[in-house]
């Protein structure tokens, strides 16, 4: 817990200090190409760029903290209230995904793992391999060109409330799903296999066979319990990873999410949309990582005590 | 030529060694002979494409693959084959600009964290904690947002976001390496510590590093692609492979066949950069050899 506290501070540094990366004075670039010098005045004073850098910090934090994330320039809309909407978009896919991801990884790396070095094994390794290489927006492509334009069996762009029909909801987001989760999916093979290979190699295991425990026994009581903290690693990384890749992926099927919001913002300069999303993101990613090392005291006594 | 005796002989051994790592690893020779393979293409772009990557012709607009044209042309006219050939350089570009970016970055940083130790290596520790808690690709939109949009700029953005993964990785390294016997002796012996960085850490804490780089030009790759799919790497008319799958995204309905090309290169070139890690992984790695 005590943790990360400086992560979750120097994190707002950093997504405060983005607006100041821009090269020049950021009043300048704000109040666009054909700005009277009044207006850039204006700008100035009112994002307190006239004021020193901690003193805005502050003022930016304590905004913050009550989920008062400024307004867009382009729309005047509340940051706060955007990301509020845009939200459950994004999160539909990215836990349909997580759950695809861990769904097929998992009975797919035990599989490799059990018959590690057989021809199963490889072609789940040389598949993996591939997933991890593949860009997800491109599969995304294929996705739509194929399943939904060919065949419409899926639509091919935009987002459903889950408050209006869980249906329809899911139909939607299915798509996106697979593309996001081609990635999670070998990443969790993959890191199953290798684990799971290194523990039913070991010596404790061949023990176990000695002693006439049965090879299905072993895999669950042992094999898995072993190996479920690793599962756990993999999963608060794809968080990570997913919250990323989706910024894509939500361009490809022209979902109103966090990810559109923030290119959106990039593209048209409009900083405390990004800020906001930015910092939404990075808190959901230290709040996952923060579950995950609870779970690993639960799941691994040796944790705790140290 | 000029070097010496000792030197070549260092040299030959090392030529030999890498052949035999390729002879034996088909992966390994693969890989690297397809990233040869492009690097070829990007320098002699010019001399192999057999159009020019932005001359628009309306009357050809969309067409399936030809023998004028191998794999048809896009939205404008213009030959897909030699958009692609041309999309490589830059392709091969961003990938070597991030990782330099992240390189130049995150080795010194890592060095000196893990080497100084403290309250140093405490608040570096922070401070990459905290940048690897990013979802990568988002904050590169958003420092390229701010530095301003374009391929280079993105890219830049992408090799500060890679940095901090570097910078842990080498740290962990330098741990290591800095507890080791001939480390001491070097210090005994009155080394300066500048001296027993370059001379003693940096070698012996290398080779994971190594194999992390090869694995971030692909991450790279991938990011260059995703961000000129976006719209903010590349800039028309330039071609990337990123680019011309988002332009390919706005004639899904009726020209699915113009996403093929440039998916399968970025594809291709981010499973040999993959690859090739994997392989230098397994043939750097002392324990895993003869197995």
């Amino acid at each position: 817990m005590l943790q990360i506290a400086p992560v979750v501070v120097l994190a707002t540094f950093v997504v405060f200090g983005l607006m100041h990366l821009v090269p020049g004075d950021p009043a300048v670039t704000l109040a666009g190409d054909y700005a009277t010098a009044q207006r850039i005045e204006e700008i100035r004073h009112a994002y307190g760029f006239d004021r020193p850098l901690l003193v805005q910090y502050w003022s930016w934090l304590s905004g913050a903290l009550q989920f008062d994330l400024g307004k867009s320039l382009q729309s005047s809309e509340l940051v706060s209230s955007m990301i509020a909407h845009r939200f459950p978009n994004t999160l539909i896919v990215v836990v349909m995904a997580l759950l695809l991801s861990m769904a097929i990884g998992v009975p797919f790396g035990i599989l490799a793992a059990t018959r590690s070095g057989g021809r199963l094994d490889a072609a789940i390794t040389s598949i993996s391999s591939l997933g991890v290489a593949l860009p997800n927006f491109w599969l995304a492509l294929i996705l739509v060109a194929t399943l939904s334009l060919g065949m419409g069996l899926f639509p091919a762009t935009g987002s459903v409330s889950v408050s209006k029909s869980w249906f329809e909801a899911m139909h939607h987001a299915t798509l996106p799903a697979i593309a996001l989760a081609a990635g999670g999916i070998a990443e969790v093979t993959r890191q199953l296999r290798s684990a799971l290979v290194e523990v039913l190699s070991s010596q404790f295991v061949r023990t176990l066979h000695a002693k006439g425990l049965s090879p299905l026994a072993i895999l669950w009581k042992h094999g898995l319990k072993n190996v479920s903290v690793n599962l756990l690693t993999v999963l608060g990384l794809l968080v990570n990873r997913m919250l990323g890749a989706t910024v894509v992926i939500e361009a490809v099927f022209a979902i109103p999410g966090m990810g559109s919001l923030v290119v959106h913002g990039a593209v048209a300069k409009d900083f405390p949309v990004v800020q906001g999303v930015v910092l939404t993101m990075v808190i959901l990613v230290v709040v996952t990582n923060l579950l995950v090392d609870l779970l690993y005291t639960m799941l691994d006594p040796r944790v705790g005590r140290e | 030529m000029s070097s010496t005796h000792s030197q070549s002989a260092g040299w030959g051994q090392k030529v030999i060694g890498v052949a035999r790592w390729l002879r034996r690893d088909l992966r390994a020779c693969l890989s690297l002979g397809f990233l040869l393979f492009l690097v070829g293409v990007a320098v002699f772009a010019t001399v192999i494409a057999p159009h020019s990557p932005t001359a628009q012709n309306v009357n050809n607009m969309l067409l399936p693959p030809s023998g004028a044209h191998w794999l048809g042309t896009d939205d404008l006219g213009r030959d897909v084959l030699s958009r692609l050939i041309h999309g490589a350089p830059a392709t091969l570009y961003a990938s070597f600009l991030a990782v330099s970016i992240a390189c130049l970055i995150g080795i010194p940083v890592g060095l000196i964290a893990g080497f100084v130790g403290g309250w140093l290596d405490d608040a570096i520790s922070r401070v990459v904690d905290t940048l690897l808690s990013f979802p990568a690709i988002v904050l590169a939109i958003g420092v390229t947002g701010a530095l301003g949009i374009g391929l280079t700029n993105g890219m830049i953005s992408v090799g500060i976001v890679f940095a901090p993964q570097l910078a842990r990785l080498v740290r962990a390294q330098t741990l290591i390496v800095k507890q080791e016997l001939y480390v001491d002796a070097a210090r005994c012996f009155g080394a300066s510590t500048a001296r027993i960085i370059i001379q003693h850490i940096v070698p012996n804490a290398i080779q994971p590093v190594i194999v992390q780089v090869t694995l971030l030009l692909a991450a790279s790759l991938l990011a260059e692609a995703s961000l000129s799919f976006l719209g903010l790497g590349v800039q028309p008319p330039q071609p990337s492979w990123g680019a011309m799958l988002a332009r390919a995204y706005n004639y899904l309905e009726i020209a699915p066949e113009q996403m093929y090309a440039p998916g399968f290169a970025i594809l291709l070139t981010a499973l040999s950069f993959n690859a090739l890690g994997e392989s230098l992984r397994v043939a750097l790695d002392p324990t895993m050899k003869h197995r």
